[in-house]
């Protein structure tokens, strides 16, 4: 048992848990998946559909978290690749030939690797602190879309682009093969290879790895090409699923929730060590918590603090210091200290009380609400002026 | 002595179940005196001190204050109570000045907390002056050396009523000059009453500056003496618990110096240089050769090996390897020719402390080899496991994390990721530095050892018996230059004390 707790996963999976208990008992039919026209369908679905960009991005970001960095252009890419494959779609004058949508993916997903490269040079070549370099990407990006897209909100109607997200493929809707697909291939990619010690080694002691001769410089640059590669990508998924190239609100603070499932995920903001598996059950609590806010019926009102609440509850029960703590209180008082644990770990996710914010489907009206929740817990940025542009 | 100690031990207990890391350990420490604390790392010094300063909680025992029990809270309980702690580390501001670091905390503010700037400096000034440092109470601290600095937070921790002083280390990152003026310092304060715990690795500084010592032993106390009853010798067979034999019939160069003429330099540096950091030197090193590096710190030993390694870039001259003109700009460059480098500052740029043994020893083949090509997990755990018994690394698990293990280990843990890459030129900056005797003695036996079977050694220490003992010749650095090379068969230390000192070559020696 002891071991178990001390276990990264153990955290997160317990969030997971008790989010997905909460839900049932909310509304007993949650974890039901039924099967029309050989596809699958359900909450369960959903909830993975819908968090397909953000496991993605949230790859990324563990990447370049471990070498010590942070990627916070992520949503700006997200918006400027669904917008570039939007209008050369729009553009076209066969849009729904699966030809120009895969130019249009391809021209995408090309733009977002080299503004990772742009990233990777600004932090690696001129050295400049990653919040900072990625911060003008973070900004310039949004503008760099708005100019693609003219300033309208350009809607497409494209069969094939729109199969890339909502499609389906052996039961499952495309997005969650890509994205899982994804995940998994980088993850044995990372721990098969050398690359996941030599970022670590990087992350924690960057003079002492290059001495040792690790090309840390070029580990760290392709890393923010990943973290713009998979951006795109991210912003393909995105786009197909509204099918409206928006440029102020595509991928809005998907950063910080990637941020967050890094966190939750338990990898230190610090670098270092790191492990994928965490990212994606931090993704994985994320995307059910906001699934959650629409089962629970919370007012859209107070889901901000609710989303903090647990956000805050399952950092802190991760933080070794709390944890210290805890183990200090469990000892003193022997036959009480489980119980007391296992109290407060279910206090955690108590304060459910209802919401309406869609999750998932409707794009448009929770690309707001949701990440909005995260960012008062843990990071601020300007929402006013986004909003107001909106 | 008679008088009542100002601070007393007695069976102090700590535990970090499941271990035990002090064990009924009596301790006193009597005014007017400087005691070392001596013992191998590990052996429970830090932990006394900690649990003497209330940092650690003791499980039994107790701790009397001129008679009285007392029980810190921690370290500013016990400075509230005289006793005032000073770390290997500076731990001061270096951007404010030497006076507002001196008072920091202990300067009485005015109405609404304003501060009495003159006043304070004007303190600061007479506490400077009982120390008998000359130094401008308002210049920044950044501006002056780490050892005038090491003397400011001394000078701070007197500040107020300081009956006891504890000195963690303070010398290993000074010089011998400034080694001097730190003890004149500490016998200044003895003098006026002050008691004086002191923590060192050398030896020498032990007897030079020490009246009394205790010795602990794996947690343990071994016993109470006089320095001046207790030779050196006798003392390192208290601390380490073998014969000191074993120490003196270790480390000895193997080999002759004497070569074939016409032998190729397995390196050759013509001019070497980097404006601002060494002046251009010309160095050769022979296959199975100990080139030993003297001089003071900051005398260039570290710049000029920076450059043979690629870890810094030269701005002129040039190498060549085995003959051939090599330019060696980068760690990697440096390493595909078979040049490894440890840096004397092995927590910032030696170990990576959040890495397993393991990942820490493979990590410069690896590097070597790129991500993309793993080294097969088998060929790794052989290696691993060589290493691990060879050089005696303890724990001796591959999945330790490298910040649970001792200095020492984490030497021997960074001498194995470069003798892994097997290479031809082992450069090693202050291997020996802040680890105890036993590894110390390890470590130096390896080097002769490697030369031994032909490797070249590159090898710099402060601690010049060190240096002669197991090079077969030495440069010997002055102000950033190197000043002579000599063959240290035919030299003593006193020779090269007087080159350092002065910087000219003295009779006999070879240039």
């Amino acid at each position: 048992m002891r071991q178990a707790l001390r276990h990264h996963l153990f955290w997160p999976v317990a969030a997971l848990v008790v989010l997905v208990v909460a839900n049932t008992v909310a509304k007993p039919s949650f974890l039901q998946v039924t099967v029309t026209d050989g596809h699958l369908f359900g909450a369960p679905v959903d909830i993975l559909r819908a968090a397909a960009p953000l496991l993605l991005i949230a790859l990324g970001m563990t990447l370049v978290i471990a070498t010590r960095g942070i990627d916070l252009s992520v949503g700006a890419v997200v918006a400027v690749s669904g917008a570039v494959a939007l209008e050369y779609i729009s553009a076209s004058p066969d849009p729904g030939s699966p030809v120009t949508v895969l130019v249009a993916v391809a021209i995408a997903l090309g733009l977002s690797l080299l503004l990772g490269l742009w990233n990777g040079f600004l932090v690696t070549v001129l050295g400049i602190q990653p919040i900072i370099a990625t911060l003008i990407l973070m900004t310039a990006g949004r503008g760099v879309a708005m100019l693609i897209t003219g300033g309208f909100i350009t809607t497409v109607t494209s069969e094939p682009y729109k199969g890339l997200n909502s499609g389906f493929f052996l039961g499952l809707p495309t997005a969650i093969w890509i994205a899982v697909g994804l995940f998994a291939v980088v993850a044995v990619v990372v721990r098969r290879t050398a690359l996941g010690m030599l970022l670590e080694a990087t992350g924690i002691n960057p003079a002492a790895s290059r001495l040792a001769g690790v090309r840390s410089r070029t580990l760290t640059w392709t890393v923010y090409a990943a973290a713009g590669l998979l951006a795109g990508l991210a912003g393909i998924l995105v786009s197909a699923d509204t099918m409206a190239a928006d440029a102020n609100n595509a991928g809005i603070f998907i950063e910080l929730d990637a941020i967050l499932a890094v966190v939750i995920g338990g990898t230190a903001l610090s670098g270092g060590k790191f492990n994928l598996s965490g990212t994606f059950a931090g993704v994985l609590v994320i995307a059910t918590l906001e699934r959650t806010v629409t089962v629970l019926g919370i007012s859209p009102h107070v889901t901000p603090l609710f989303m903090a609440l647990v956000v805050v509850t399952v950092t802190l029960l991760q933080s070794p210091r709390v944890r210290e703590r805890f183990a200090v209180a469990a000892l003193r008082r022997r036959p009480a200290g489980p119980d007391g644990a296992a109290a407060d770990d279910g206090g955690a996710v108590e304060p459910p009380s209802g919401d309406g914010s869609g999750a998932g489907t409707e794009p448009a009206s929770d690309a707001v609400a949701g990440p909005e929740a995260h960012e008062g817990a843990t990071l601020q940025a300007p929402t006013d002026e986004r909003e107001v542009t909106r | 002595m008679t008088t009542q100690p100002v601070v007393e031990l007695t069976g102090i207990t700590v535990e970090f179940p499941p271990v035990t890391a002090l064990a009924g350990v009596d301790f006193r420490l009597y005014p007017g005196e400087i005691h070392a604390l001596m013992g191998e790392n590990g052996a429970g010094k830090s932990t006394l001190i900690k649990a003497l300063t209330g940092v650690y909680q003791t499980s039994s025992g107790t701790i009397a204050v001129d008679g009285t029990e007392r029980r810190f809270t921690g370290p500013g309980d016990a400075r509230a109570h005289g006793i005032s702690t000073v770390y290997q580390e500076v731990n001061l501001c270096g951007n404010l000045t030497v006076a507002e670091n001196i008072m920091l905390g202990a300067a009485e503010p005015r109405l609404l907390g304003a501060l009495h700037w003159r006043s304070m400096r004007r303190q600061a000034a007479r506490h400077l002056e009982r120390m008998g440092l000359d130094i401008d109470p308002g210049s920044s601290l950044d501006s002056h050396s780490l050892a005038v600095q090491q003397l400011v937070a001394i000078c701070r921790a007197t500040v107020g009523d300081c009956k006891v002083l504890i000195l963690d280390e303070p010398t290993s990152s000074l010089d011998a000059d400034e080694v001097e003026s730190l003890f004149a310092v500490m016998r200044r304060l003895r003098d006026d009453g002050v008691a004086i715990l002191f923590v060192s690795h050398f030896l020498d500084q032990i007897y030079a500056v020490s009246d009394r010592m205790t010795v602990l032993r794996n947690g343990g106390l071994v016993g109470e003496w006089a320095t001046s009853d207790l030779p050196a010798g006798e003392l390192v067979k208290h601390m380490i618990g073998r014969s000191a034999q074993v120490l003196e019939s270790v480390g000895r160069k193997q080999g002759a110096t004497a070569r074939p003429a016409g032998t190729v330099p397995r390196l050759q540096a013509v001019g070497l240089g980097r404006k601002g950091s060494i002046q251009p030197y010309d160095l050769d090193v022979y296959p199975g050769e100990v080139v030993g590096l003297a001089g003071l710190l900051g005398s260039g030993r570290t710049e000029l090996a920076r450059l043979l390694t690629g870890a810094d870039r030269a701005d002129s001259g040039s190498t060549r390897i085995e003959g051939v003109p090599r330019r060696l700009h980068t760690p990697r460059a440096a390493m595909a020719r078979g040049i490894a480098y440890t840096s004397e500052d092995r927590k910032g740029e030696g170990i990576v402390d959040g890495l397993t043994v393991r990942e820490n020893i493979v990590l410069a083949m690896q590097a070597e080899r790129g991500w993309v090509r793993p080294l097969p997990r088998r060929q790794v755990d052989e290696i691993v496991a060589k290493y691990i018994e060879q050089l005696g690394i303890r724990p001796a698990n591959p999945e330790a994390l490298l910040r649970n293990l001792s200095g020492g280990n984490q030497q021997k843990v960074l001498l194995a990721r470069w003798l892994a890459t097997a290479p031809r030129l082992l450069v090693l900056d202050e291997p020996t530095r802040g680890i105890d005797v036993g590894a110390k003695a390890e470590i130096q036996k390896l080097v002769a050892e490697l030369a031994g079977e032909g490797m070249s050694v590159v090898f710099i220490s402060a601690e010049l018996e060190e240096v002669l003992r197991l090079s077969h010749r030495i440069a010997v650095l002055r102000d950033r230059r190197v000043v002579a090379t000599v063959d240290a068969e035919e030299t003593t230390t006193d020779q090269v004390v007087e080159l350092i000192a002065r910087g000219n070559v003295a009779e006999g020696d070879a240039a």
